[in-house]
């Protein structure tokens, strides 16, 4: 369902209804549409993104990082990064936004059944691959073993460190890893392509979805080949700089692709046959 | 290959308007349609050719190609998406609700006197705005409510190419009414059923069996031209296989000034940017023409860039025309070979030469390999 039927421009009106600060940069805002038939009907796919509206400095794209089957908000985590995000996160619970999608095609979760899964996640990359994780904990019966390999800079960029145990609780593997050591840090120290390395899952019957910064991105690939993963068992979602967000407005592509409206989850064997322009 | 269908249903109905009376047709025109013409400006800085409202005062020029095309008549340099307001909430005034309103209001509009390649560029523009994945309802409802009179062209130059790209000088894809520039005044045919309106409105009599002739010699002639001599066959594989070799691409953007000209004359570069303008508690929301050819275009906030030099930039620009459009749209190249690209960059960079150059370095690595 996009925002509207009519006018793919016009976004929904919602209100903030809460605000979770997650890390010095990162804040989640829980938004919740005004007309309660379209929150009720606002349905997507896990990677599914959206454009956040602030009226009077603009819309942004961020991934829709609730389940789908949460019907009470909206989830959308930000990282202050340029103006758009500045103003966001000035934004407290009663605050009017809009909200346009979803948009993009998200991922693919039908073809990873039965599949033991790997997240691998750097930092605000945990965004996109949350909901996932709760979609497949919702219906762990169809996936197989469900482990998370989970880095950041330090222990207190972290985002979600207060759902971990939760996700925990119902049987994901979870493995931490900060840059450095840092005072009362218990779990692993180093960067996410070393620690996987060290961690070594077999690419059997498993898909890999990653989700970080570039460079990491980068040597997790070299990674996960080295561990035997063929392309078409690594899914990762591009980010572009977008501005319609539906394929219109020329700005994310990639050769003939438009990760707006294409992607913004690409699995690498796509990625393969696509131009090298990230 | 193109996507409008052509105007099977041909309207048996033409006039002719004397030189002397057009701005007196144009004039009953205007009181049913808003009508763009092409007008003659001059400055210290040297002449341009653009499409303006006609007025009493209009000297239309058909003379040269227009130095803008009509773009701007479907998708405005700069239009307003929607306006909204910040109000205090009756229930807690220290809150604020948000009125949106939508702003579509599209004029029933006749641009006169397009060329065959201006009124391709919107045939292809088509393609994104209305068989995407979304329609653009702005543009949609623009497009339905313009009508192109589009004149014969007569005086193609060195810089236009569009029969290599699929149009021609007779082209009227996409056009409601042909336009025959004779000596003695114009002659007017409709092309399909929505030109039934403006023939009649314009109250002139049918052409004398001279003047029809003349028209048709014309015509003839127009179809049987070829302007331009650009081979676009095998540009898809040739941008693909070229895309990572930096030499080709710098061979030929070196020079370029990233100045976006080639960008904004284009008839079928129609790519945007989306801001918000406030003035206290009112705002809108704008769309304005953007460049692929800045650097700003895919700046990221984080601040990488995934064209960092002129060289990514002309390489998107070239390769979006000749390789991705098609392989996007059925084969449809993003070009009308109005040449005005060529005419206009300042450093003298020749698409056509790019294109040629791709190849050749393409084929060459063919060969080799």
């Amino acid at each position: 369902m996009l925002a509207s039927a009519v006018n793919p421009y016009l976004p929904e009106l919602g209100r903030v209804v809460e605000v979770i600060t997650e890390t010095p940069t990162i804040k989640t805002f829980r938004i919740v549409l005004e007309n309660t038939e379209k929150m009720q009907a606002f349905d997507f796919r896990p990677g599914q993104v959206a454009q956040l509206s602030v009226f009077g400095v603009g819309e942004a794209t961020f991934v829709i990082n609730s389940p789908p089957t949460c019907k009470d908000y909206l989830q959308f985590s930000v990282m202050r990064a340029g103006e758009v995000t500045q103003k966001i996160h000035q934004l407290v619970p009663g605050d009017p936004v809009g909200v346009r999608g979803p948009l993009g095609n998200g991922f693919p979760y039908e073809a990873m059944q039965a599949k033991n899964i790997i997240f691998i996640a750097g930092g605000i990359g945990m965004a996109p691959l949350r909901t996932l994780l709760l979609f497949m904990l919702e219906n762990r019966k169809d996936y197989g073993e469900i482990s998370l390999i989970y880095g950041a800079r330090s222990p207190q960029d972290l985002c979600y460190r207060y759902e971990i145990p939760n996700w925990q609780k119902k049987g994901v593997d979870v493995v931490l890893t900060v840059d450095a050591e840092a005072p009362g840090w218990t779990h692993r120290v180093g960067f996410v392509p070393t620690v996987l390395s060290e961690e070594a899952p077999s690419p059997n019957n498993r898909i890999a979805i990653v989700c970080g910064p570039p460079i990491m991105i980068k040597f997790v690939l070299f990674g996960l080949r080295e561990l035997g993963f063929e392309d078409w068992q690594i899914y990762t979602t591009l980010e572009k700089r977008m501005k319609c967000g539906i394929g219109i407005c020329g700005r994310c592509n990639m050769g003939e692709k438009f990760v707006c409206a294409d992607g913004p989850v690409f699995s690498m064997e796509e990625l393969q046959g696509m131009v090298p322009e990230l | 290959m193109t996507p409008a269908k052509k105007a099977k249903k041909k309207i048996e109905e033409k006039i002719f308007i004397p030189q002397e009376k057009l701005n007196e047709v144009l004039e009953r025109l205007s009181k049913h349609f808003r009508v763009w013409v092409p007008v003659l400006s001059s400055s210290s800085n040297g002449w341009t050719v653009e499409f303006r409202p006609f007025t009493i005062e209009s000297e239309p020029f058909f003379t040269r190609q227009s130095t803008m095309p009509p773009k701007s008549v479907i998708l405005p340099q700069g239009e307003t998406l929607f306006q909204y307001e910040y109000v205090k909430n009756s229930d807690d005034p220290s809150k604020q609700d948000l009125i949106l309103k939508e702003t579509i209001n599209a004029e029933k509009t006749l641009v006169f006197g397009a060329r065959p390649c201006d009124v391709r560029g919107f045939v292809i523009c088509d393609w994104v705005f209305l068989r995407g994945l979304y329609l653009d309802v702005y543009y949609k409802s623009r497009r339905e409510n313009t009508l192109f009179a589009t004149l014969v062209c007569q005086d193609a130059d060195d810089a236009c190419f569009c029969s290599s790209v699929g149009g021609g000088p007779g082209d009227m894809e996409g056009s409601d009414i042909r336009i025959t520039s004779t000596s003695e005044g114009f002659v007017l045919e409709g092309l399909n059923d929505r030109a039934k309106e403006v023939i009649s409105l314009c109250e002139c009599d049918p052409p004398s069996e001279e003047q029809s002739r003349d028209a048709q010699r014309i015509q003839e002639e127009a179809k049987n031209r070829i302007i331009g001599s650009l081979d676009v066959s095998g540009s898809v594989e040739a941008v693909k296989g070229q895309f990572q070799n930096m030499g080709v691409w710098r061979d030929i953007a070196e020079s370029c000034l990233s100045c976006g000209v080639c960008t904004y004359v284009c008839p079928t570069c129609y790519c945007f940017t989306i801001t918000d303008e406030i003035q206290g508690l009112k705002g809108e929301r704008l769309r304005s023409w953007d460049s692929c050819m800045f650097h700003q275009y895919t700046q990221e906030a984080s601040g990488h860039n995934p064209r960092p030099t002129k060289l990514e930039r002309y390489r998107n620009r070239l390769g979006h025309k000749f390789c991705y459009f098609p392989l996007r749209y059925g084969g449809v190249i993003a070009c009308c070979g109005c040449g005005r690209c060529i005419r206009s960059c300042p450093v003298s960079i020749d698409i056509r030469s790019a294109v040629e150059r791709v190849k050749e370095v393409h084929s060459n690595a063919c060969v080799c390999s």
